[in-house]
């Protein structure tokens, strides 16, 4: 094991680590205000992706592959949220066999459409490439995802903690009966907040597309890594969905590099052990 | 007073019984997968029925016990009996590990914590190549040689085998939870507290019923490999769990009867709509949603009756 392993493989696993935050910090902030386990927010990843190839593919441009796959799968979002999670209050079996109802069509939507065929969205030129520092070779389109989810962490960080909106989230979060005694209305907060979370997972899923690639499977095989994520962390916790994030990025890339037969094991041990010790996660309340 | 449930369950299979010499044999082969998953089904209503816990993880027995005999059975030529012993502890071992971390959860964390446990074991099918064979799956389970005289390789022989031990598996947890044990479960679906109050041990008893719906899955799971001749990575992944549960919120969860019809329901839909077009798994994903809306209170009513 040379320092350039150890190098790389950590940087691997935090720029994972990165993209993974912007997949799991709208779960978190789903569950927190609504307490719906969503199961189709994988989905959200991967039609994000094929919605942003399909723009990527038409104009070139991987910016508006960007901004229209989050404002598609947002859309996606809100109907979901308005015409059907919102009638089942409370029901977790009842959300639970909804959205993975959802996630069905949409896997099957996205073969038809797109087909069987793996792609990859084609990066502006200015962020392909790497760059080698010391020991490392640092491919600048994971420091772009990186820095992405760095920014992204800081403006939800930001919105959270300091306007009026934050605000009305957090109570609802709290205590959501409560938060609607004082006026706040908790339905368009909700609303507004799935399609935000789905926003981040298909924001997220045109970012992994750049290097993961997009293919039909991918939602099922990315939302175990976001249940994780959230698991640890704490359910409905914005720190704790970065510190999940980063943990479970390191462990997965760090498991199968070392232990490749046996990489879900390095995933999921650690995550038993802390809710051993913390049934919570690191940083949930309730 | 006789359960008009057990009786229409009991009707069933005597039905099914009868018909089965008259029947060809795809019809034969699907009432054989019915009996399998009735079992797998059954075993989840021991959890989400009657003790209120929803898991999102089931298919990781079936599948640890699938997955034990399709190894036994291919590389080491075991025979039944071996087959189903190392099977069934293994399901019940995998059961009772998964359950130290997963009972104490409560709530949306015990889905989630079950759906990531039922992903190790779903990985390790997936990756732990040297031992699974990984995506390709374990092919050529031989049918098994029970010491019967009849040759289980025909699809009416393995019928009737797979539904006595569906009916055997019926009656065991039927005397579960009609018995002290199966009331307590009950009590703690209702009310966790009450019961905590009463002075029962609530963790040992879910820690319990966690590990005997384990084995039971790992029954079913046996019973599987056998029939399909075929273990993959399909047979422990997410859908295969969640479809479970849909059988059992079909069925009506804490009935055992219930939730072997909605096995059937279900297992005949599958073969039907995937005979009839490729877009089967859209079909199934709007049952989905059609069950939670339209179905009456009753489907889910158990459920939602115990939670708010």
């Amino acid at each position: 094991m040379t320092a350039e392993f150890w190098v790389t493989q950590t940087f691997n696993g935090l720029s994972y680590g990165a993209l993974l935050f912007l997949l799991a910090s709208g779960l978190s902030l789903i569950f927190g205000v609504m307490r719906i386990v969503n199961l189709a927010h994988g989905s959200y990843f991967m039609l994000g992706g094929y919605v942003g190839l399909s723009v990527a593919w038409r104009t070139g441009s991987y910016v508006l592959a960007l901004v229209v796959g989050a404002l598609v799968i947002a859309l996606v979002g809100v109907v979901m949220e308005r015409a059907f999670l919102r009638r089942l209050p409370g029901q977790t079996l009842g959300q639970v066999l909804m959205t993975i109802g959802f996630a069905l069509i949409f896997q099957d939507v996205a073969l038809l459409i797109w087909g069987g065929d793996p792609y990859t969205i084609r990066v502006p030129a200015s962020l392909s490439g790497v760059l080698t520092a010391g020991p490392g070779r640092f491919p600048v389109y994971r420091v772009f995802i990186v820095a992405v989810a760095v920014a992204v962490g800081a403006l939800l960080w930001l919105a959270l903690d300091r306007t009026r909106v934050g605000a009305m989230i957090r109570a609802a979060v709290d205590d959501a009966e409560m938060a609607q005694g004082v006026g706040i209305r908790v339905p368009r907060v909700s609303l507004g907040v799935y399609a935000l979370g789905a926003a981040l997972a298909a924001f997220g899923g045109v970012v992994g597309a750049g290097f993961l690639g997009v293919y039909p499977g991918l939602d099922f095989e990315i939302l175990p890594y976001a249940f994780v994520v959230v698991i640890v962390g704490g359910l409905g916790s914005l720190p704790g969905a970065m510190v999940g994030s980063l943990m479970v990025g390191l462990l997965d890339n760090f498991g199968k590099a070392l232990f490749p037969e046996l990489s879900y094991f390095t995933l999921f041990a650690p995550m038993a052990l802390i809710l051993a010790l913390k049934p919570t996660g690191l940083f949930g309340r309730v | 007073m006789i359960d008009r449930k057990v009786v229409a369950g009991a009707v069933a299979v005597v039905a099914a019984a009868v018909l089965a010499p008259f029947l060809s044999s795809y019809p034969l082969t699907l009432l054989t997968q019915v009996a399998i998953m009735a079992v797998l089904a059954m075993s989840l209503d021991v959890l989400l029925g009657y003790t209120g816990l929803p898991s999102l993880g089931h298919a990781a027995y079936f599948g640890v016990a699938a997955y034990a005999v399709g190894i036994l059975s291919t590389e080491r030529q075991a025979g039944f009996g071996t087959c189903f012993v190392v099977a069934i502890v293994l399901a019940g071992i995998a059961a009772a590990v998964f359950g130290l971390v997963a009972i104490r959860a409560t709530g949306t964390y015990f889905l989630m914590i079950t759906l990531a446990l039922g992903m190790v074991v779903w990985g390790l099918a997936f990756r732990w190549v040297s031992m699974t064979k990984g995506d390709n799956g374990i092919a050529g389970v031989p049918r098994p040689d029970a010491g019967l005289p009849w040759n289980l390789g025909a699809p009416l022989p393995f019928f009737y085998f797979a539904l006595a031990a569906a009916v055997l598996a019926w009656i065991a947890l039927g005397i579960l939870a009609r018995s002290p044990f199966g009331l307590t479960l009950k009590g703690i679906r209702e009310s966790e507290s009450r019961m905590r109050a009463l002075g029962y041990n609530v963790w040992l008893h879910k820690y319990l019923a966690f590990v005997i719906a384990g084995v039971f899955a790992g029954f079913a799971g046996v019973f599987w490999a056998y029939y399909n001749g075929f273990v993959s990575p399909v047979d422990v992944q997410l859908v295969t769990s969640v479809e479970t549960l849909l059988m059992v919120a079909l069925g009506g969860p804490g009935t055992l009867a219930g939730p072997a019809l909605g096995a059937a329901v279900i297992v005949f839909l599958k073969n039907f709509v995937s005979v009839y077009t490729k877009r089967w798994l859209l079909i199934l994903g709007a049952v989905y949603i059609g069950v939670i809306l339209f179905a009456p209170r009753g489907v889910l009513g158990a459920f939602r009756s115990s939670h708010r």
